[in-house]
């Protein structure tokens, strides 16, 4: 098999793996090595359905060992099989490297063998690219639920992210469509990366050239739409992640319906795209505006508004906290005003300080006025063309509603849903490690 | 002594040939009603007084920027001078004569048309930096490794250094279509910009034309069919930029 057909298949297996960021590494290059990490990360494209392309993404190998019957690559299905050398990766890496094709690789595989042997094979890969090659550029990699956390602990010395997929949001949903795949042996890694990270990190203060560890920290993702967990349960969940394993980012990915077996729903159902972009806006409530998770999905309401995004929607629900004063209002209230955002809300703090602020100020600083107009006051005075004590009233004026179709309303804005074709239905892995 | 203002400043168009014009402009109490590039044609009725470009004088310029306002505010003229701002110079010369006056604290003043309309202009100018150093793409030839970008900002100078540093070990050259700029960069070695109106390329060899085959079919293979959103990408990735890329090349 040439290696065009091995890239085809591999990429084609790796597709459905959300995270593709080179971010959180900051390492600048060296004379004469190829390679640098910026902090930021670097899209180097944009595929047909709009998702970012930074790495290489592939499976290591298709040729899976296990039998898990959601998943495409499972032993007797019918489906082409590959796998790379060590050398093949090392080589395509390194040449799409060098023609800024990419900002590094992202390699995870299917269970060939055993997860030792896997996990080996893909520790062969990384040892070429650091040591051989002196590559400096980002790499992240999937530690195989399994493996002999001596493995593990290696990897991690030559990756940049390492990611274990959480696959479902309750060890119930997991217990019922992957039995094959358990709680413990999905944290487990996860709280070894953790360690890890925390030793090197306290070793890096003592040491000057303690070797790192996982710098740009750890990830998952897990299938929303597949089980009947609420949105708050799943939030919960993402906040306790977060907390409890230190990661860095909790990836969503929408269910499309690829079986049909009894304990999944139904082939027809259709992707529930909006819902996991309300994931995404309220995971971003939780990381960087000082939200909770409790505040932003109430028990009385565990699911998110179709209509109105999540800091909206805790917004019209806390009428009694607007308007604030632009000019007096701490940081932490300026986050929580729907159309100011942390870039705009730090530029309203370096700006008040010179002079105070009117309305036109605040569009030349960012601020989306078309939603924030109805929380704010400018000394003292109100823009709203509404009165301010019937949220309803409110809600109804900054929902996403503006002039759609009820059609249109199954899909945030900026995403579009075409119904999913055979191919990818049947293709669709529900989670792969 | 009011400034005079019927007259028009021509110069050479580079950043010291700028940095001459407000010496001048502040020397002689003259406010330019227009700061013209020597190669843009010349149509005016008012006075012309061409400045010439004395590195010297440069120097002062730029050290009195640093002095009286900030080290910020340098970068933000230096940044803002390679944007595509209308009227840049005037508006430069504006916000300088503003901040000699007023100090560091204009920089925090971020509401004011006279710093708001060249924070734009710069913060367009480094985003499209950024992306740049996403979408540029090389094609290696017997390996030398030669990029072409299309830009609408002059960027060139804002990415060499992220490229001189990743690639330290290779000899490359980025030619920039739209400003006639180009940068070339020796292994191991200093970078230099040059001037070039055109660049001709020989054709690839088999081991390039098959580099670009893989990461057409991985390009094509990443996307999934059932979330194909055009519009998504194009909001990310607008199409001017697919002109040099290898992913949308025949």
């Amino acid at each position: 098999m040439d290696l065009l057909e091995k890239l085809e298949i591999l990429t084609d297996a790796a597709k459905y793996d959300v995270a593709c960021t080179s971010s959180g590494t900051d390492r600048s290059g060296q004379k004469g090595k190829l390679g640098s990490a910026v902090s930021c990360g670097i899209c180097h494209s944009f595929s047909a359905d709009g998702r970012c392309i930074s790495l290489l993404k592939v499976l290591m190998s298709n040729d899976c060992a296990f039998d898990c019957r959601y998943c495409v690559n499972r032993r007797k299905n019918e489906v082409r099989r590959a796998t790379f050398t060590p050398e093949e990766l090392v080589s395509l890496t390194i040449d799409f490297y060098r023609r800024n094709y990419i900002e590094g690789l992202f390699l995870s595989s299917a269970v060939v063998k055993n997860a030792d042997y896997t996990s080996e094979r893909m520790l062969k890969v990384l040892e070429l690219l650091r040591e051989r090659e002196g590559f400096r550029g980002y790499i992240h990699v999937k530690a195989i639920p399994g493996a002999d956390a001596a493995l593990t602990q290696r990897l991690g010395l030559y990756a940049d992210r390492m990611s274990v997929n959480i696959e479902l949001p309750s060890e119930k949903s997991l217990s019922l469509l992957a039995p094959q795949k358990s709680k413990e042996k999905i944290l487990s890694p996860m709280a070894q990366i953790r360690d890890g990270i925390q030793e090197h990190s306290a070793a890096m203060v003592k040491y000057r050239h303690a070797p790192h560890f996982v710098p740009a920290g750890q990830s998952t993702q897990m299938i929303v739409g597949a089980t009947p967990e609420t949105d708050r349960k799943i939030l919960m969940l993402t906040q306790g992640l977060y907390r409890k394993y230190a990661l860095k980012r909790v990836f969503f990915s929408a269910y499309l319906p690829v079986v049909n077996d009894r304990n999944l729903p139904a082939k027809n159902t259709p992707v529930p795209l909006l819902r996991e972009h309300r994931l995404y806006q309220a995971d971003w409530l939780l990381r960087y505006y000082g939200f909770r998770a409790e505040e932003i999905l109430e028990e009385n309401a565990p699911d998110f508004d179709p209509l109105l995004d999540p800091k909206c929607n805790w917004a019209v629900r806390h009428m009694d906290q607007f308007p604030v004063e632009v000019n007096r209002a701490p940081y932490e209230m300026l986050l929580r005003v729907p159309g100011i955002g942390v870039k705009s809300a730090r530029r309203i703090m370096v700006a008040r300080k010179q002079s105070s602020l009117d309305f036109d100020a605040l569009k030349k600083l960012g601020v989306v006025l078309k939603r924030a107009r109805f929380f704010l006051l400018c000394r003292g005075k109100s823009i709203s063309p509404l009165p301010m004590d019937h949220p309803a009233v409110i809600a109804g004026a900054i929902s996403e509603r503006g002039g759609l179709s009820g059609a249109q309303l199954e899909i945030p804005e900026q995403l579009s849903l075409f119904s999913p074709t055979k191919e990818d239905q049947i293709k669709c892995l529900t989670g792969q490690i | 002594m009011p400034y005079r203002t019927d007259l028009v400043y021509r110069y050479d168009g580079t950043l010291d040939g700028f940095f001459c014009c407000v010496y001048h402009c502040v020397s002689l109490r003259e406010l330019p009603c227009a700061i013209e590039s020597l190669d843009s044609p010349q149509e005016t009725l008012f006075p012309v007084r061409e400045i010439e470009t004395q590195e010297e004088l440069a120097r002062r310029v730029e050290a009195s920027i640093r002095k009286k306002i900030s080290q910020e505010a340098y970068c933000l003229v230096r940044d803002a001078f390679l944007s595509i701002l209308e009227e840049k110079e005037r508006k430069l010369l504006r916000f300088l004569l503003w901040g000699y006056r007023e100090g560091a604290r204009v920089m925090n003043m971020l509401a004011d048309k006279r710093i708001h309309e060249l924070s734009q202009a710069v913060l367009h100018a480094r985003h499209e930096a950024h992306l740049f150093t996403g979408f540029l793409r090389f094609s290696d030839y017997d390996g030398f490794l030669i990029a072409r970008i299309t830009p609408k900002n002059s960027v060139l100078p804002l990415i060499a250094p992220h490229f001189c540093e990743r690639f330290s070990g290779e000899n490359f050259m980025i030619w920039d279509q739209t400003h006639k700029l180009g940068l070339l960069h020796e292994k191991d070695g200093e970078y230099r910009f040059f001037q070039a109106d055109e660049m001709e390329l020989l054709s690839p060899d088999e081991k390039e034309l098959q580099c670009r085959a893989l990461w057409k079919k991985f390009y094509e293979t990443i996307a999934i069919e059932g979330r194909k959103n055009p519009r998504l990408r194009s909001t990310h990735m607008p199409k001017r930029y697919w002109q040099d890329m290898t992913e949308f090349q025949k």
